[in-house]
């Protein structure tokens, strides 16, 4: 692995202020006044009350419009079960839970008031189970609405299981939802969540992954539609040898806003995290927002991590922030590294593809789909490559 | 026969002191079959002359013409110059990320051809191709120009030439940055392009090593924009004992 080194105790994170949700947050807690300095001690519980209101100068809200997303961050939202369709194989299955289900709670806890919000509104769980080693699950969601919302989905990959979860959401939405994701001891599990949302549709999540001794996760975010899409996806790598690989893959167009903060919690010894997520911009308005924060633990010897964030810029008036953020607390690591770029599209390739005769609309459609391409080939499930790339495809004709 | 036809041509670029003047009336006519060297110093217009051919947007036509057999190709945008059978194989080839080699040749074939390739004589020409020119099979799944080597980014140039098959095809210092083997490998897949499809060839370099192994028909002598001396072989040798001193009086050291 190429990636640099870097020696204990460095510190990279800088750009967000904790110290501002720190201190009412803390204090509504009731654990005093310290600053909160490190990703580890941000503010966490499952009770909305305990969270202040919303307000722009909150970090981990600063980049999203508020404005759209107020439904979802004020009152208690509608956390009644919803309409979705499911298809299995092998040991998989999907089942309404109540809250006292005692997995509940087990991978997550809320870190931000929607978060909190959902939480504390959901009133079941819809649960996917999988077991022995061909388990796959596909959940297809269109009716979810356009009322306010609250919703709670668990995925739960028992002990040595080998399994595929797909997850598509389309139609409207006003929805907060938290998705829970336990990795037992030695599983594998994949988990694609496509967003192909209406246009005016509005969706808030924060999933966690919890991942055990020698498990593994794959974890694919994609977006391509929704007014406002935040995807929050944090793992917590907690026992040995447990390793994560998180992708997105969003392609904002004018107006639309896509946001991720990345959150990976290297805790355990000889864990491994791999983090690439990629983006197209086009039109004006397009913004996208990735924060990754990595932190590798006291207890994160031998552990090896990476992260990265590249956005395309098709044109002028879209703009994507991208901060990466480094923490590290141990000094026994086998590396760590970052690297966020955001830039222009590059005419010097256009010029070379079209030199060798390619038109000038398919040598564009040759480099973005080349630029995303590299974390579509990631997935790893030949049937939804395939259909991401005539997904891309359909996106770059319609803005072309 | 084709005939690619340069007269009076005068190009400037610009740059942020404003538009500054590279080519001052360059004249060139080449003959399918025909192998014209181009030697110059640095900075004299050789690339300028290359991009102006294939059509980069950068470097502005402010008079004289270039026809290809008759048509006008200032005309034409870049990859309809290419469709026309031009092919530049650049000085500083780029880097498509997540394109692999493998997926662009056959593009680009399919765009030139105005048609797809039959797939297994296609896979058959470039794994014939990759192994004349000694590049490992592998290359094909590999993303175009990335972390190839300077003499790879070569190669793999004239293993587009080899398969497009143009009429014309500008070389534009080829040569530099490969070691004696990688030249002569190189030097083989030109000349097996030339003798299979009459290519002609325009031939930029700034030294005289090339022409042991690709022997040009003419060789003209580049400086300060303009052809400065023109004739046979005999001028690249000449210009291997002599340098290009005799043409650099004065103020036009490049
Ligand atoms: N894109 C450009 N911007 C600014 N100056 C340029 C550009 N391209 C070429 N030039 C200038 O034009 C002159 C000729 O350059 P070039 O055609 O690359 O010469 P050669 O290939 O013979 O070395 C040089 O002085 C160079 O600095
Ligand atoms: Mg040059």
């Amino acid at each position: 692995m190429s990636a640099p080194v870097v020696s204990a105790n460095a510190n990279t994170a800088a750009p967000t202020d904790h110290s501002k949700i720190a201190s009412r947050q803390h204090s509504v807690g009731g654990l005093g006044l310290t600053p909160v300095q490190t990703r580890s001690e941000r503010f966490a519980s499952y009770d909305v009350n305990d969270f202040e209101a919303v307000v722009p100068n909150h970090a981990e809200w600063k980049y999203t419009p508020l404005a759209k997303v107020a439904p979802l961050t004020g009152d208690a939202l509608d956390g009644s079960t919803y309409e979705y369709s499911a298809a299995t194989e092998g040991g998989a299955s999907v089942a309404w839970t109540g809250r006292d289900d005692a997995r509940i709670g087990r991978a997550g806890k809320p870190e931000d008031r929607a978060s909190a919000n959902a939480w504390s509104s959901f009133e079941q769980a819809l649960v996917v189970t999988l077991e022995g080693d061909e388990a796959s699950a596909t959940v297809s969601r269109s009716a979810i609405g356009a009322d306010a919302r609250a919703a709670h989905l668990l995925i739960h990959a028992t002990a040595n299981s080998r399994g595929l979860v797909v997850l598509e959401n389309a139609g409207d939405a006003m929805l907060a939802e938290n998705v829970e994701i336990i990795v037992d001891d030695n599983a594998d599990l994949s988990v694609v969540v496509l967003h192909e949302w209406a246009d005016d549709a509005v969706y808030l999540a924060s999933h966690f992954a919890n991942v055990g001794r020698g498990a593994r996760l794959k974890h694919v975010t994609v977006t391509l539609s929704g007014d406002v899409v935040r995807v929050n996806p944090t793992a917590h790598l907690g026992a040995e040898r447990g390793e994560v690989e998180l992708y997105g893959l969003y392609f904002a167009d004018a107006g639309q806003h896509i946001e991720h903060q990345v959150f990976v919690h290297h805790d355990g010894p000889h864990t491994k995290s791999t983090v690439t997520y990629k983006g197209a911009l086009q039109g004006d308005g397009a913004h996208t927002v990735w924060i990754g924060d990595v932190l590798i633990g006291r207890e994160g010897n031998g552990t090896e991590s990476y992260e990265q964030n590249r956005n395309l810029l098709l044109s002028d008036g879209a703009r994507a922030d991208s901060v990466p953020n480094l923490e590290i607390e141990t000094g026994d690591i086998l590396g760590a590294g970052h690297a966020s770029a955001s830039g222009r599209f590059d005419d010097e390739q256009l010029f070379y593809l079209q030199a060798r005769g390619i038109p000038e609309d398919e040598a564009r459609r040759l480099v973005v789909r080349g630029f995303l391409g590299e974390v579509i080939q990631k997935i790893g499930v030949p049937s939804i490559e395939e259909r991401l790339d005539a997904a891309v495809e359909a996106e770059l004709a319609v803005s072309a | 026969m084709s005939e690619l036809i340069i007269r009076d041509l005068h190009v400037s670029v610009e740059t942020e002191q404003g538009d500054k003047q590279i080519l001052k009336g360059v004249d060139l006519t080449i003959a399918s079959g025909q192998t014209h060297a181009i030697m110059g110093p640095n900075g004299s217009g050789k690339s300028t002359l290359a991009y102006t051919l294939a059509g980069h947007p950068k470097y502005k036509v402010e008079s004289g013409t270039i026809t290809l057999d008759g048509e006008d190709v200032l005309e034409m945008s870049v990859d309809e110059r290419a469709r026309a059978g031009l092919f530049l194989a650049m000085q500083y080839p780029v880097e498509i990320p997540g394109v692999t080699v493998s997926n662009f040749l056959r593009t680009a074939k399919t765009a030139i051809d105005g048609e797809a390739p039959a797939i297994r004589s296609w896979i058959k020409d470039v794994r014939a191709s990759m192994d004349n020119l000694r590049m490992d099979r592998t290359f094909a799944e590999r993303n175009v120009n990335e972390g190839f080597s300077g003499g790879e980014k070569k190669r793999h140039e004239i293993l587009q030439m080899e398969l497009l098959k143009p009429r014309f095809a500008v070389l534009d210092e080829t040569d530099s940055g490969l070691d004696v083997d990688a030249l002569k490998v190189v030097s083989e897949g030109v000349n097996r392009a030339k003798e299979t499809t009459d290519l002609g060839i325009l031939l930029i370099t700034h030294y005289t090593r090339i022409l042991r192994y690709i022997k040009p028909d003419f060789v003209h002598v580049f400086v300060d924009g303009r052809v400065a001396e023109q004739g046979g072989p005999e001028l690249a040798d000449r210009l291997e004992n002599e340098g290009y001193d005799r043409y650099l009086s004065g103020s036009n050291v490049g």
